[in-house]
């Protein structure tokens, strides 16, 4: 492998900076005295305090990460079976306006998803409110499951699924023993997306949420007419942590176990790339 | 047995037929209404006729061009040095999760730091440069739109990189290519499908920004994005808003289509 | 597969724990109460205080929903899939909705406190006999300008915001009728013209007041006013209220051509769940002590009578927040323009932003 040299590393350094810089500003900001992202006046716990006091806000942190995450989950079940459906479609003609159709969404805006879901809430008489929300997100998160996975399986081998059904393996064990585990990094990418497009997501819950529920984003957005108090600076510097954590931890018990894999065996499932060296 | 598998595809169609077609219909039912709820064809007239429509959607265009440029100007070197970096999986997480923070929460935070008294105007004072105006100008809206922009541009391309044979790289090499060389004719072409999808997953969103153009340009930058806000939430004047819609919907196919996968025929080498 | 499996089941379980940690924490507020009441209401709009002194005194547990525009609020009463028991529109939205039947017409045998009311702010047009709706708050549009920062200039009129020497320094309030009614009026015609021919002149006073304009904004100009940002804003007159408290050398003044007056009133909208909640609530507002303590905190001006005494007397006596008589006869209430204007409105606040 090549190495990268001073230059490059200096430039990759540089734009870690860049791109953490107003996230800094956040988490230095969240500790002012002061009261405002502006001037910092001296240190304080303050905004942690009322950030532990203030039940809604916790409520609606919470609230936000469920409907993430079941969202997310969601999107990539329906996403990865969508995404086989696609890859198993005879003609060439189907796949390219399955695609097309998934990749509506992923390119229209924000405010026309959450305008045409609202009207199509209306339409059936659906109530607005957690469930309004989570149904909207699954929605807008799918077509990028199925963008991260669909390219896992072109790369995937075609040998493998003839001789398993050769073998007499059912539809569902081909589905189960070869092709999940092949497309897995692709799932996994999925549910990731998912999950940071409906965390990242305002205009669309904006949209369909009522009768009291909120997600961060709209919270934050209501709140923003007195200017941004820094308790929500507090609460964003503590989220952020523990998704540092996360990140961190996970990867560091993923190269241990590929450490103990290289020492026992190749994965069988992987045809591929145990006979590319 | 097959049945069995097309079954499991069903939630997946479902989806398509509720959340994709159905709205897409009361678009195009929506735009072929004039404001009083009967059938015309005045909001497509409008739109292709009235000056401000088609410059806003030029200035749109002209945005996310610019936008696009500057985020793959970036990102284009930060991944191909990424995948070349000592764990580089790990630089990559931690690249992607700035977008956990809530985007609203960074917009604010950018107003802070580019504000009269912000940071980068103080350190423009310190090195004798004076104050900048730089929150509500486009050179503003324009920064922090490729700050937003920039990690859906480098995934992409690290992909496309990162999946590249290293072989194909020694191979080069060995045979007396410089780095350069290498870069020129192996790297870059190979990771050109990177550089579509980044694209695509740019631009297209860059058209239709609306909450930056009001928070960080003061609205003194008007998309196709805050248009269509402005149509739904205070005109509501459905029938012109899902119109721009549609409008923008049809540049998305272009958009595909223009980056999209070539036949393999019409490449060379 | 069992990989999938694992996480599948994890984030199901962590998904659980969430829920159950958010349920133990809405048990232990003892928020998860039977009665409840949907309020929806602007956002920053009522003390934190009085909402939670409401919960103390009838039991009622609030929900409390925030919208930003009359016209977001509009489109969720409409959908219909809600269950908001009293919300907080302004008058040409009054005007609309119960044209468009979506407001319960009050029983006023349910409602105490009416006579502490300004008869002023009653039986108004939007609404003759208040069949519909209960004075809230009421406000002006106007200039806020920090001295300091023009020390010699004297702005008291649209026609001084065209001075060359503001150019790139006001805050704009980001509305299509404010911007609009400031060209109109600016050229002595009514805010609410239907005159093609008065809002083309309109339009070409605007593009003067263009290359002054350093953005168009909402809510985040009491913020950049305070940090003096910028020098000049066209705001509503609480919004400046709370300019002041935190900024002295700001004023607010309102212009000599004339300007918007609004109102702000409660109206129980069609999908109420909860009447008795709502009767409760507008019984809690009028009282003249609760008033004053919402006044003091909302920075807006109370058409509670009553409430005065209890209000400091320099916010009473101040004329731009508590207009005279004669003053209160040079601004205009805006009327609902009917969608077709609506439209010719916006397309026009469209042009003009696009200017530059």
């Amino acid at each position: 492998m090549i190495k990268n040299n001073k230059a490059s590393t200096m430039y990759l350094l540089i734009v870690f900076i860049l791109l953490y810089a107003p996230i800094a500003y956040l988490i230095y900001y969240s500790f002012n005295a002061g009261g405002t992202m502006n001037q910092f006046t001296g240190f304080t716990w303050e905004h942690y305090q009322s950030l532990a006091s203030d039940t809604r806000l916790i409520t609606i942190a919470l609230d936000t990460l469920r409907v993430a995450l079941l969202s997310a989950l969601a999107a990539t079940i329906i996403g990865t079976l969508g995404a086989i459906g696609i890859y198993y479609a005879k003609l060439r003609r189907t796949q390219t306006i399955l695609l097309s159709l998934n990749n509506i969404l992923l390119a229209s805006p924000d405010v026309i998803i959450g305008a045409s879901f609202l009207l199509l809430f209306t339409l059936v008489g659906f109530r607005l409110g957690f469930y309004s929300v989570l149904l909207s997100h699954i929605a807008f998160s799918i077509p990028i499951v199925v963008l991260m996975v669909l390219p896992r399986l072109e790369e995937m081998n075609t040998n493998m699924l003839t001789a398993a059904r050769d073998l007499g393996a059912s539809q569902l064990q081909v589905l189960k023993e070869i092709i999940l585990p092949s497309i897995t990094p692709g799932i996994l990418a999925g549910f990731f997306m998912a999950f940071t497009y409906s965390i990242d997501d305002f205009a669309v819950t904006f949209f369909v949420t009522g009768n009291g529920f909120a997600t961060l984003s709209v919270e934050i957005y209501s709140r923003a007419r007195q200017g941004v108090s820094l308790e929500i600076n507090a609460l964003s510097t503590l989220l952020f942590l523990v998704a540092m954590g996360i990140v961190v931890g996970y990867y560091f018990i993923q190269k241990q176990q590929r450490q103990r894999k290289k020492t026992a065996q190749i994965d069988p499932t992987n045809h591929e790339k145990a006979v590319t060296p | 047995m097959l049945k069995q598998r097309k079954a499991l595809s069903v939630p997946y169609y479902l989806w398509i037929a509720l959340f994709v077609i159905a709205p897409v219909f009361l678009l195009l039912y929506q735009s072929f209404q004039n404001i009083d709820g009967s059938f015309s064809l005045a909001n497509i007239q409008t739109y292709f006729t009235s000056t401000v429509y088609l410059t806003m959607t030029l200035q749109s265009f002209l945005y996310a061009f610019v936008i696009t440029v500057v985020a793959l100007l970036i990102s284009y070197p930060a991944a191909y040095f990424l995948t070349r970096a000592k764990n580089k999986q790990l630089w990559l997480l931690v690249l992607i999760l700035p977008t956990w923070i809530n985007i609203l929460l960074k917009t604010y935070a950018f107003i802070g730091i580019l504000s009269q008294t912000g940071a980068v105007n103080q350190f423009f004072e310190f090195i004798g440069l004076g104050t900048q105006p730089l929150l509500f100008t486009r050179l503003g809206f324009i920064i922090v739109a490729t700050y937003i922009e920039i990690p859906f541009m480098l995934l992409p391309i690290f992909n496309a990189i990162d999946e590249i044979d290293d072989s194909m790289v020694f191979a080069s090499r060995d045979l007396g290519a410089n780095e350069w060389d290498t870069f020129r004719s192996v790297i870059f072409p190979m990771s050109m499908s990177g550089v579509r999808s980044g694209v695509q997953a740019v631009f297209i969103p860059s058209l239709s920004l609306f909450m930056l153009t009001r928070l960080i340009a003061g609205n003194r930058v008007v998309t196709l994005g805050t248009a269509i806000e402005q149509h739904f939430l205070v005109t509501q004047n459905w029938g012109m808003g899902s119109t721009m819609g549609i409008v923008l919907i049809i540049i998305m196919f272009v958009v595909m289509f223009l980056t999209g996968k070539r036949r393999k025929g019409g490449q060379r080498g | 597969m069992k990989k999938l499996t694992f996480i599948s089941l994890l984030v199901i379980a962590f998904t659980g724990i969430i829920y159950f940690a958010s349920q133990m924490i809405e048990r232990a507020q003892g928020t998860s109460g039977s009665d409840v009441f949907h309020l929806y209401n602007w956002g920053d709009y009522i003390d934190p205080d009085l909402l939670t002194q409401f919960e103390e005194e009838t039991g009622y547990r609030v929900v409390y929903e925030t919208f930003d525009s009359n016209e977001a609020m509009y489109t969720k009463v409409d959908q219909g899939g809600t269950s908001y028991d009293l919300t907080i529109p302004s008058e040409y939205m009054i005007e609309r909705m119960i044209d468009e039947d979506l407001l319960v017409p009050l029983d006023h045998s349910r409602i105490e406190g009416l006579n502490h009311i300004n008869d002023d702010f009653l039986d108004l047009s939007f609404d003759p006999g208040n069949q519909y709706s209960i004075p809230y708050f009421w406000g002006t549009l106007g200039i806020a300008y920090n001295e300091d920062l023009i020390s010699n200039l004297e702005l008291s009129s649209w026609e001084s915001l065209f001075d060359p020497a503001l150019e790139n320094s006001i805050l704009m309030i980001d509305g299509a009728r404010e911007v609009i009614g400031i060209g109109l009026q600016s050229n002595g015609y009514s805010l609410n013209s239907k005159n093609e021919k008065e809002l083309e002149e309109a339009a070409n006073t605007l593009v003067d007041l263009a290359p002054n304009i350093k953005a168009l904004v909402a809510d985040e100009i009491k913020m950049y006013m305070i940090q003096e940002e910028a020098a000049v804003a066209v705001t509503y007159s609480g919004e400046a209220a709370d300019m002041m408290w935190e900024n002295e050398s700001i004023v607010y003044v309102l212009p000599a051509e004339g300007s918007n007056l609004w109102f702000d009133n409660m109206v129980i909208p069609r999908t109420v769940q909860n009447e008795d909640a709502a009767y409760a609530f507008i019984n809690f507002m009028l009282d003249p002590e609760v008033a004053a303590q919402n006044a003091d905190y909302v920075g807006y001006s109370t058409p509670n009578e009553s409430a005065m005494s209890y209000l400091p007397e320099e916010t009473i006596e101040d004329e731009q927040f508590y207009p005279s008589q004669e003053m209160i006869n040079q601004l205009e209430v805006y009327e609902d323009l009917g969608p077709e204007y609506t439209g010719i409105y916006n397309e026009m606040f469209l042009e003009f932003k696009m200017i530059k």
